[in-house]
């Protein structure tokens, strides 16, 4: 038994219905009690979609426990068959009906089906969660519809230029984008659009917009990109074995990343390599991120301390990124993916860090507020935590809001991708010059102490201005509505306060503190009172502070 | 899916509904209907009544579903350590490797140890709860005794096998009704969480018409309980608590028939029911009660305007839908093509169905896919319904209003007329303000 209060991630079998939305022509008996029906809304409200998702639930009641639940099943499944007339059928359970053990699955195998493709699902819901689930269900379904046209052992894996042979263009498939991913829809585009100027077709992209018919046509492609690990990676895996397919396993996101990619999509195709060095690499002609980071205005950016949470794929790029292709300082990595836990320690082990796992969001706050950072990039949990303890923020990664599904192109993936990262990172901090100018004019008269940039975050938020989550939609309605006083958000301690009482601020140590940029003074607060700690110094005045600045001066 | 409970023989499966006449004398047809049900769970309701008593937890026994149902339906992270959550069930606590009850003692202890605050904590049982038997009363007894008093724990079923949606607070009701005291002191009693600006105002307006006290369930502070007896007049503020009047009447009180408090006509009703049970002067709670009246047909008229003539079509969900179709009717002229209600309780909803105009249909439970079929074949100006089907119905061409916004938002009263109808003009509104050409 585990307490939670907020969570990362939903059921595995709501993964499984991440799978069947993104996807034309299949539909999913789902055994589940009328409460599991909230789940619509994660597509409906997030996704703004305008259909309500594949998923037909048998509802089953209390009173129908005594009777025949079986019954209610198999019914269910004829039912949604005639109505919805699906090209393949997912039959599975939630949490409660794996239970009462009526094995959907087994039930809809002995019915007559009309010749329907069926898989059925076992997705144990009391061990493994949402990810998982998408990623088994994608696996599931490619093997169930391809295992009959699996080649025989033995048979010599497809030759890498063989597109050659043929007398055609190369092409791959993009395995893994999903709704309720992040920012799915935009990176297919620009994978594909990348794709293409280097002459390489997309054969397939699945489970986002496929139909059965289109996972048939798999093997038909040179190789496997494997966009989104934590949905394809078991995919690709079968692929490679059973169809000697080879998979391109470099995410591109960023743009050291990106051409790391096309370096390995090149190889796995036999194309010549792209050329990888000077003006002529592509990362610097295509996209904006290199020269803008390099512009005087992004000096402002050195160091600037980082905090990184969310899914492994994106908490891992978001790591690079920052440190090599912003200049940021990374003070913190973690993942709430324990299946791909071991892609965070590495990336965090690259920067001298030890890497967090955990899907405890209050775990993560408190590391967050430890490392003091001055920019949090995280999921819509961090955001909340950011939030709390006045820090900037942008989300990078799922769980996501309503507004992190932009109706603008904004892909994370490839060279826009990484014009889309540096200005959406970069914005929730103030800008260089503006900083500057904050700090040269700040004590004209003009000047309002807590004025801050019309981008910046500069204090906690105290206005519980009611802060929609993944929940959506329910969401926004609470927000518009509740008018009774609204709890207080309950103040996560800022680092250090808590053991602070011991320690006072002479007159002239405050006075000396009241001098310094208001955005940068609980810092500075915070530094030279845990200086002071580990000193056993029990009155900070403005020499403590100068002590402290010299001391964490970097 | 599923077939209908009672179809007459001629009744078509699809479009045209089959309608079994109703055994009471109300105007209403009921249509039953038992299929996919799109509708929340109990569970639903803690995220009310945790803000209605703030020194209260609810902790879920159940599933990570359980947890993202309640993250999904609430939606709202802006409590840093909210006052519910899950203990989720592993596959230890299923095999039998860890007792389930030693589990949640730990639990119970280390959460108790880090919100010292809170002085009740509801155990709230889910659909695996209830089906592995997990006997949370027991569990509540335990843990209430090794407490010793700091904190009382009590349980309640929110399963979705068991509730629906508000059916949750009806449940979470009937576990606080044994700590109340008893006490024959005429008083009268609300039940049912309203926003505590409304209910201030409510207090008010019972103060002048020289009622004598009036106590509310639930009360603000959970360990502040009012009492019942025989001196109790019981007047409910939702129309989902029959599981609590029943008690509630056991123990002493009578209910005031009255219908509910939503519009001008129904909240002006359901004070004077109140009034009149206590005697008082019919004059004098005219005096208190028409400037109200007079002031929330005002309020109401520039709505009323929007939806007159507008058809309207609800989707069973919050329990609310048939006061809300008499107000929609009889104050904002809304013309009635089907109200839904997850299940009918005939007493409760007696004087609400006689204000319905003859023959509206009503339906009873749900066959979510017939139910669309039937709205696809009406084409109604506004459909009231829950989350996952606003955005599909307006993607073709018609407009919704989330139900669940009726359970968040203060909308009892004769004050809060205006706005109600609001929540419905909006969509109406909204739509002949866009324009894309």
């Amino acid at each position: 038994m585990e307490l939670t209060l907020w969570t990362y991630e939903g059921p595995p079998h709501v993964g499984a219905m991440r799978i069947a939305t993104s996807m034309e022509g299949v539909h999913y008996v789902l055994h589940a009690p009328q409460g599991d029906t909230y789940a619509d809304l994660l597509f409906t409200m997030i996704e703004r979609r305008d259909r309500r998702p594949p998923v037909t639930y048998t509802t089953f009641q209390a009173r129908d426990l005594g009777g025949d639940t079986a019954e209610l099943v198999k019914r269910s499944i004829a039912q949604a068959v005639e109505r919805f007339q699906p090209e393949a059928l997912l039959v599975g359970e939630s949490c409660t009906a794996e239970l009462i053990q009526d094995q959907p699955g087994a039930l809809a195998a002995g019915m007559d089906l009309g010749g329907i493709p069926m898989v059925n699902l076992e997705l144990p819901a009391y061990s493994k969660k949402e990810n998982w689930g998408a990623a088994e269900t994608f696996y599931q379904l490619v093997r169930g519809l391809l295992k009959a046209s699996v080649p025989p052992p033995g048979t010599p894996k497809p030759a890498p230029g063989r597109w050659r042979e043929e007398g055609r263009r190369p092409r791959v498939n993009l395995l893994g984008p999903s709704l309720l991913g992040f920012r799915c829809r935009d990176d297919v585009r620009e994978v594909t659009r990348m794709l293409a100027e280097h002459g390489i077709d997309v054969a397939v992209t699945a489970p986002l917009g496929a139909r059965p018919a289109d996972l048939l046509r798999i093997p038909t492609a040179d190789a496997n990109v494997c966009l989104y690990p934590e949905v394809a990676g078991t995919v690709c895996s079968w692929l490679e074995r059973s169809f000697g397919m080879p998979v391109v396993r470099t995410v591109p996101i960023g743009i050291a990343a990106t051409e790391s990619f096309l370096q390995e999509v090149h190889r796995v195709l036999d194309l010549p390599q792209p050329p990888a060095d000077g003006a002529a690499r592509e990362g610097e002609r295509r996209s904006r991120l290199p020269w803008y980071s390099r512009s005087v205005d992004s000096t402002y950016l050195t160091g600037k301390r980082v905090f990184i949470f969310g899914d492994a794929t994106h908490a891992a790029a978001a790591a690079r990124i920052a440190a090599h292709e912003l200049g940021f300082q990374v003070v913190g990595l973690g993942s709430y993916s324990r299946e791909q836990a071991r892609e965070v320690r590495a990336a965090a082990a690259e920067l001298g860090l030890e890497a967090l796992i955990s899907d405890d969001y209050l775990a993560v706050e408190q590391a967050m507020a430890d490392a003091a950072p001055e920019l949090v990039l995280g999921t819509q949990m961090e955001r909340h935590s950011a939030k709390r303890l006045g820090i900037p923020c942008a989300v990078i990664s799922t769980p996501l809001h309503v507004q992190d599904v932009p109706a603008r192109y904004a892909p994370q993936m490839g060279w826009e991708g990484a014009n889309v990262i540096f200005d959406s990172w970069v914005h929730p901090l103030m800008m260089g010059l503006e900083e500057h100018l904050i700090g040269m004019f700040r004590h004209d008269f003009e000047f309002v102490d807590g004025h801050r940039s019309h981008l910046g975050d500069g204090a906690p938020s105290v206005a519980p201005a009611a802060d929609p989550v993944h929940g959506g939609s329910a969401t926004a309605t609470a927000t518009a509505t509740l008018t009774a006083p609204v709890e207080a958000p309950a103040q996560a301690p800022q680092a250090g306060e808590g053991v602070a009482g011991a320690i006072r601020w002479s007159p002239d140590g405050e006075a000396e503190l009241q001098k310094i940029p208001f955005f940068v003074r609980g810092k500075v607060r915070r530094n030279t009172e845990t200086f002071a700690r580990e000193r056993g110094i029990a009155l900070i005045d403005a020499e403590t502070l100068y002590d402290a600045k010299a001391h964490f001066s970097r | 899916m599923g077939s209908p409970v009672s179809v007459s023989p001629t009744g078509s499966p699809t479009g045209s509904p089959s309608v079994a006449p109703c055994a009471e004398p109300p105007a209403a047809e009921v249509l039953r209907q038992d299929g996919q049900r799109e509708v929340f769970c109990g569970l639903t309701s803690i995220v009310w009544l945790h803000r209605r008593m703030p020194d209260a937890f609810f902790l879920v026994v159940g599933s990570r579903t359980c947890a993202h149902l309640v993250q999904s339906a609430a939606g709202v992270m802006i409590f840093a350590e909210p006052r519910f959550g899950t203990a989720i069930l592993g596959e230890r606590d299923l095999a039998g490797l860890a007792d389930a009850n030693d589990e949640l003692d730990r639990l119970v202890t280390d959460l108790l140890a880090r919100r010292p605050e809170i002085r009740t904590l509801f155990l709230v049982g889910s659909c695996p709860s209830e089906v592995i038997k997990l006997d949370l009363s027991r569990a509540a007894e335990r843990l209430t005794t090794r407490l010793a008093g700091r904190v009382r724990v009590l349980n309640y079923s929110g399963s979705g096998i068991e509730t629906t949606f508000t059916q949750g607070e009806d449940n979470a009701l009937q576990a606080l009704l044994p700590l109340m005291p008893s006490s024959d002191e005429p008083q009268l009693l609300i039940a049912g969480t309203l926003a505590d600006a409304v209910e201030d105002r409510f207090l008010v307006l019972f103060e002048r018409m020289g009622l004598p006290p009036v106590r509310c369930l639930p009360p603000r502070r959970s360990t502040e309980l009012p009492p019942v007896g025989r001196g109790t007049k019981l007047l409910l503020a939702q129309p989902f608590l029959g599981g609590t009047a029943r008690a509630l009447q056991h123990r002493g009180a009578e209910l005031v028939e009255a219908p509910y408090p939503f519009g001008v006509e129904g909240s002006r009703d359901w004070m004077a029911a109140a009034a009149a049970a206590f005697g008082v002067d019919p004059q004098r709670v005219a005096e208190v009660l028409d400037p109200l009246v007079e002031r929330g047909r005002r309020a109401l008229e520039p709505h009323r305007r929007v939806l007159e003539g507008r058809r309207l079509f609800l989707m069973p969900d919050s329990q609310m839908e048939i006061p809300l179709a008499r107000f929609l009717h009889r104050e904002c002229g809304m013309e009635l093509v089907e109200v839904g209600t997850p299940y009918l309780d005939r007493r409760l909803m007696a004087g609400e169905l006689a204000l319905l105009p003859p023959g509206t249909r009503v339906s009873e439970g749900q066959d979510v896919e017939l139910q669309l079929e039937r709205v696809r074949a009406a084409r109604p100006d506004l459909v009231v319904c829950g989350l996952g089907l606003a955005n599909p119905l307006e993607a073709e061409g018609i407009a919704t209003k989330w139900s669940i916004e009726l359970v968040f938002s203060p909308i009892h009263g004769c004050d809060q007329a205006g706005d109600l109808a609001e929540l419905f003009a909006r969509p109406l509104r909204r739509r002949s303000l866009l324009s894309f050409a």
